[in-house]
């Protein structure tokens, strides 16, 4: 479903390292966790499988292509003055959904994370809990096979955040590929298939989940950023 | 093609709501070519220079001003949240992005002139009922020229440092060819001269837009991308 290979990239004349040789694929229901501290290159591995940065060397693609990916940052990407409901609208017929399936497509999202009440009220009025939310009702509108997730749980509650890693595992249930990078192993290990530690552009380790849980995988994480800072 | 237009109205009637729901760009626009007219009515010596000698200077000088304000908008409402990230991450065509702003933009400057004109009439007492039509006709070509270059260069400046400053410094050489056409179009109708002496102003205008429209369109996508 998403095939990454020997992606390379820097910036500032080469002088920043932001991808290095990174490789990776991902099947329907995968979920690969990318832990690595500010500055790592997980943003830009995102992007660069989002298509929004064309890689130096290498080369990434995604099945289905760019009507098959979803994109929930730490940013919305929703207009503050529009309503839940027409940002929906607007992002649905962007992706090409029907005119005649969009209202439903909307409906249906907005009732599946609990936000019916809030459709018609403008994005700036909304809580950073429920902001996030109808970003992700944004995501999703269009039906995507695969999400990328970059930093989804900033600024979220902790309420909010389990609610997040609730959906976030239903989708990955209902056979979406994640991507999901972050800093914060806690957050993140639960749902992953697949861990890799992303340092100073490198995967230095990627591997199958196995079973390992949260805190094993926050001890592994600690102790290959402390042998690449050492 | 057909997409191209549907994604393209799409995003023109997005940012058309958004300014009729803020309507901060507008008000300000409208404002300052009200305060533009006002101050270079009453700060011209009427014995020392005619008004008509004047006129399609401070006409252009207006709108041109005006204009960049929301040129300037045109962009910085997809910094917002980081949308302009979900339009470039969406199927969206490029070219339909660059044209939904600028029929966007065309909208915009469209409702400035409309007000602006009659403003423009009442302060310099220039008569344009009988030049009314070849007058639109001016002002329809050199806004969409001065519109389809601003737009990119509204795209180019949006994601630096002081975007409202580089605008103006860089879009300004850009329209010195179109203003100087609409001024001399506008000088020769409000004097009443012979429609023949204005054809010549209009096919220029109308090749710059075709230049920088074709231009404009090709040069977007890099503009936009990283």
């Amino acid at each position: 479903m998403l095939w990454a290979e020997g992606l390379r990239h820097a910036f500032n004349q080469g002088r920043v390292v932001a991808l290095d040789d990174v490789s990776f694929n991902l099947a329907a229901g995968q979920t690969l966790a990318i832990f690595g501290p500010n500055g790592a290159g997980k943003t830009t591995l995102l992007k660069v499988l989002a298509g929004l940065i064309r890689p130096q060397a290498g080369s990434a693609r995604v099945a289905g292509g760019r009507r098959a990916i979803g994109w929930i940052g730490h940013q919305s990407q929703l207009y503050g003055h529009l309503s839940v409901r027409e940002n929906l609208l607007f992002w649905a017929s962007l992706y090409g959904v029907p005119r005649a399936e969009r209202g439903a497509r909307a409906t249906d999202v907005l009732a599946r994370l609990g936000m019916t009440d809030r459709a018609e009220q403008p994005v700036w009025s909304l809580s950073r809990g429920l902001v996030q939310r109808a970003a992700i009702a944004k995501a999703l509108i269009h039906e995507p096979r695969v999400l990328l997730l970059d930093e989804p749980f900033t600024g979220l509650d902790l309420g909010a955040a389990a609610e997040l890693r609730a959906l976030l595992a239903a989708l990955r249930g209902a056979g979406r590929a994640l991507v999901l990078a972050t800093h914060n192993v806690d957050e993140g290990a639960e749902l992953a298939t697949d861990v890799a530690f992303q340092l100073r552009g490198r995967f230095v380790q990627y591997a199958p989940r196995a079973g390992r849980g949260s805190a094993e995988i926050a001890e592994a994480y600690r102790r290959a950023v402390a042998g690449t800072n050492g | 093609m057909g997409e191209l237009l549907r994604q393209t109205w799409t995003i023109a009637r997005k940012d058309l709501l958004l300014e009729f729901r803020s309507r901060t760009a507008i008000v300000s626009a409208v404002v300052f070519t009200a305060l533009v007219l006002t101050v270079f009515n009453f700060g011209r010596d009427p014995t020392a220079v005619s008004a008509l000698d004047l006129a399609p200077s401070i006409l252009w000088v207006t709108f041109t001003f005006a204009a960049m304000l929301g040129l300037n908008r045109a962009f910085q409402l997809e910094l917002e949240n980081q949308a302009l990230e979900g339009l470039l991450i969406s199927p969206l065509d490029r070219r339909s992005l660059y044209w939904g702003k600028l029929l966007a933009n065309l909208a915009f400057v469209a409702v400035v002139e409309a007000v602006g004109l009659p403003l423009f009439v009442l302060f310099f007492n220039v008569p344009v009922g009988r030049v009314l039509l070849p007058l639109l006709a001016v002002m329809a070509l050199a806004t969409l020229g001065f519109v389809a270059v601003g737009t990119l260069f509204s795209a180019m400046v949006v994601r630096t440092r002081f975007a409202e400053l580089m605008l103006p410094v860089l879009l300004l050489p850009f329209l010195l060819l179109p203003l100087t056409y609409a001024v001399q179009a506008t000088a020769r109708l409000l004097a009443d001269r012979p429609l023949s002496e204005v054809a010549g102003w209009l096919r220029l205008l109308a090749a710059y837009d075709i230049v920088f429209f074709a231009v404009a369109s090709w040069l977007f996508p890099y503009t936009v991308d990283e």
